[in-house]
């Protein structure tokens, strides 16, 4: 019961003491700038709808910015609209848009530096260098905003939420497009991603780097200029995400580069140049993902070890695995390979001879890549039959000893 | 000329090989449909069947069948009938018997049961090499007088094109490995039907795979507007080149 008294009491002092200020054109303030200015620490400026124009603005005191009726704080292509830099404070509802292009600095629609407990949801913003731009942060929350750039070069452009040096972030339910990082992440940790939709980027849709401890989850990346890159960090968990339609020349569903000690479950890679491209690393789990027609499912290069994928289904991918090498020091185990044509005397639901899923021809292909031409031709079909029973250029370590008979549901 | 068609069509009919080809089509269509869990690598086992066994029938097929009424052809010759519509009836019978099996044989199960791009990609290509083999098995036919030669010849050239060719793009392509190849590779699969058609089929079945490398260049060729028209033209070339050939020297010839 104290409790519960505490806690009205609480409320009420709140409301007594907390000022709102309402900011619109037919408002005591007019403008928002002085708004800012006279707001007491805890206060809460209520933003009217309507077009302001009113340059760089800065908050760094303990305020909640709630749009009505979805105002638009324009930048005018010069200016960097809001910067934030402090706790406590809350920024929703707003359009920002037109915010300044340089060459020198990161000019973002919103800057966070040095900030505690932020929260900014359901804004919108629009042609912008980088949109979000947060450094240096603890506790940002960052949900239900919906990001339109509008894709020029990757020089032109910056990321659409772009976070350096900060802990405990959560990135959720956001939109990114035509941005040139859709999601950037450097020196952040114990952060979570989830449910967001990155789409359309010029480079990449989620780029990760010397990022610890972080986990995402349920998002989707499509037709990203080269899909997700996730680089130099360790305990990584990445579950049920969506990688699809990644195409080009470098384009990955995920570009996994000195990842250790690291989690991918449950994904879907679909229609992906690459489905996951591994480089130096290690101690990676990878289980019960489905690879469904993507040009090349898996590409492990030798540098790799101690990466264990089992329980992963692979269907109508053109290859199932490439490799530069023949040193092979990862380990397959129950996955459903479509190609297999192996048998099950005893019926357990396991084949009783190995899959090797390197075909002749993969190999060719990394090689000499124009070569690409001549698949699924007549000639090549015997050249890969050949090979089958005479290996002699396919690493021979690399199989699966235990494939499924049947499709894994997943 | 279509009266004599029809007599070609009713002729090939009663000889029975052409629908036990239609029911092998369909058999093996419909078992592949039915056998396989997922549609795509059926239609992968019917891209074996229309790049190897479509080509093949329509050369051997058609050469037997030329060699076979022989006798016809020389009664018709004695006819006031000229010999560019006699030789373009039986062209027309053959291929539009050989066609029919095709559609019965494959298009039906495809349209039933994988009615996507892929599978109007592979009717495309099938439509295309039957014609063009059976102009092509026209041409060795009209060229050599002996059976067992016209026969020796036709299989000759389904070897080369099914597989000789492919071995010396592979060899040229890794000699010169160094050398951008890509263009030079546009005009290689030109060279080949067989090539061409599988590469048309690819690129709806492999896209992801052909969006690596230099197979953006592919993709944009192939897959726009003009590399549709430039392979349904280079086709087209293929089938009437080597019947207008077969037909030059069908009028020379002293029968």
């Amino acid at each position: 019961m104290k409790k519960i008294l505490t806690f009205f009491c609480l409320i009420i002092s709140l409301g007594l003491f907390a000022g709102q200020i309402v900011v619109g054109t037919a408002a005591p303030v007019k403008s928002l700038r002085k708004a800012i200015e006279m707001a007491r620490p805890g206060d809460t400026i209520r933003l009217q709808a309507g077009l302001y124009k009113e340059g760089s603005l800065v908050i760094s005191k303990p305020l909640t910015l709630l749009g009505e009726n979805n105002p638009v704080l324009d930048g005018e292509s010069k200016y960097e609209i809001l910067l934030i830099s402090g706790r406590d404070i809350t920024v929703r509802g707003i359009t920002f848009r037109n915010s300044g292009y340089s060459a020198m600095n990161d000019f973002a629609s919103i800057k966070l530096v040095d900030c505690t407990n932020i929260t900014l949801e359901k804004n919108t913003i629009l042609n912008a260098y980088f949109a979000i731009h947060i450094s240096n942060s603890v506790n940002a929350i960052v949900r239900y905003n919906r990001i339109f750039g509008i894709p020029a070069s990757e020089q032109l452009t910056g990321n659409g939420i772009h976070l350096w040096k900060s802990n405990h972030a959560v990135i959720e339910n956001n939109q990114v497009e035509g941005h040139r990082d859709g999601i950037y992440f450097e020196f952040v940790t114990a952060s979570t991603i989830s449910n967001n939709l990155s789409q359309k980027n010029i480079r990449y849709g989620l780029h990760f780097m010397f990022s610890n401890d972080d986990t995402y989850r349920n998002n989707t990346f499509r037709n990203n200029g080269a899909g997700v890159a996730v680089m130099y960090s360790k305990k990584v968990r990445m579950e049920k995400n969506h990688f699809e339609e990644n195409w080009g020349a470098s384009a990955y569903g995920i570009l996994l580069k000195d990842i250790t000690d690291s989690y991918i479950r449950q994904n879907q890679f679909v229609k992906n140049t690459v489905g996951i491209h591994m480089e130096g690393s290690s101690r990676i789990e990878i289980r019960e993902n489905q690879f469904k027609n993507n040009g090349w499912a898996l590409k492990v290069q030798a540098s790799c070890d101690d990466n264990f994928f089992h329980h992963n289904n692979f269907t109508g991918n053109s290859f199932d695995i490439g490799t530069n090498g023949t040193l092979v020091l990862n380990k397959f185990e129950k996955n459903y390979w479509d190609k297999y044509e192996g048998y099950d005397m005893n019926k357990d639901g396991i084949g009783d001879i190995p899959y090797h899923p390197v075909s002749m021809y993969s190999m060719i292909v990394e090689e000499n890549p124009t070569t690409l031409i001549l698949f699924r031709s007549f000639m090549v079909s015997l050249l890969d039959k050949a090979e089958k029973a005479i290996p002699s250029l396919t690493p021979e370590n690399l199989y699966d000893n235990q494939p499924m008979m049947k499709m894994l549901s997943l | 000329m279509l009266k004599l068609s029809r007599y070609v069509l009713y002729d090939i009919l009663r000889n029975k090989i052409i629908i036990a080809y239609t029911l092998f089509l369909l058999l093996v269509s419909l078992s592949m449909f039915r056998m396989e869990e997922n549609g795509s690598k059926a239609m992968l086992s019917l891209l074996n069947i229309v790049l190897i066994v479509l080509p093949l029938v329509s050369l051997v097929f058609t050469t037997i069948h030329y060699y076979n009424s022989y006798e016809f052809i020389e009664l018709m010759l004695s006819q006031p009938l000229s010999r560019t519509r006699i030789l373009l009836s039986e062209y027309a019978g053959v291929c539009v018997s050989l066609l029919s099996s095709f559609w019965i044989g494959v298009g039906v199960p495809v349209i039933l049961y994988a009615p996507d791009a892929t599978g109007f990609a592979l009717l495309f290509t099938g439509t295309s090499l039957t014609v063009v083999f059976t102009s092509i098995a026209f041409l060795a036919a009209v060229r050599s007088r002996d059976k067992a030669r016209g026969i020796g010849f036709a299989l000759l050239l389904w070897f080369y094109f099914a597989l000789i060719y492919d071995g010396l793009v592979l060899l040229t392509l890794f000699a010169f490995s160094d050398y951008p190849m890509e263009k030079f590779t546009l005009l290689l699969s030109a060279l080949n039907p067989i090539d061409l058609g599988r590469i048309y089929i690819m690129l709806k079945m492999d896209i992801s795979a052909l969006m690596g490398y230099t197979g953006a260049l592919y993709k944009d060729f192939f897959g726009s507007g003009s590399g549709v028209l430039f392979t349904a033209g280079i086709m087209a070339l293929w089938g009437i080149v080597p019947l207008w050939l077969a037909l030059r020297s069908f009028k020379r010839k002293d029968m």
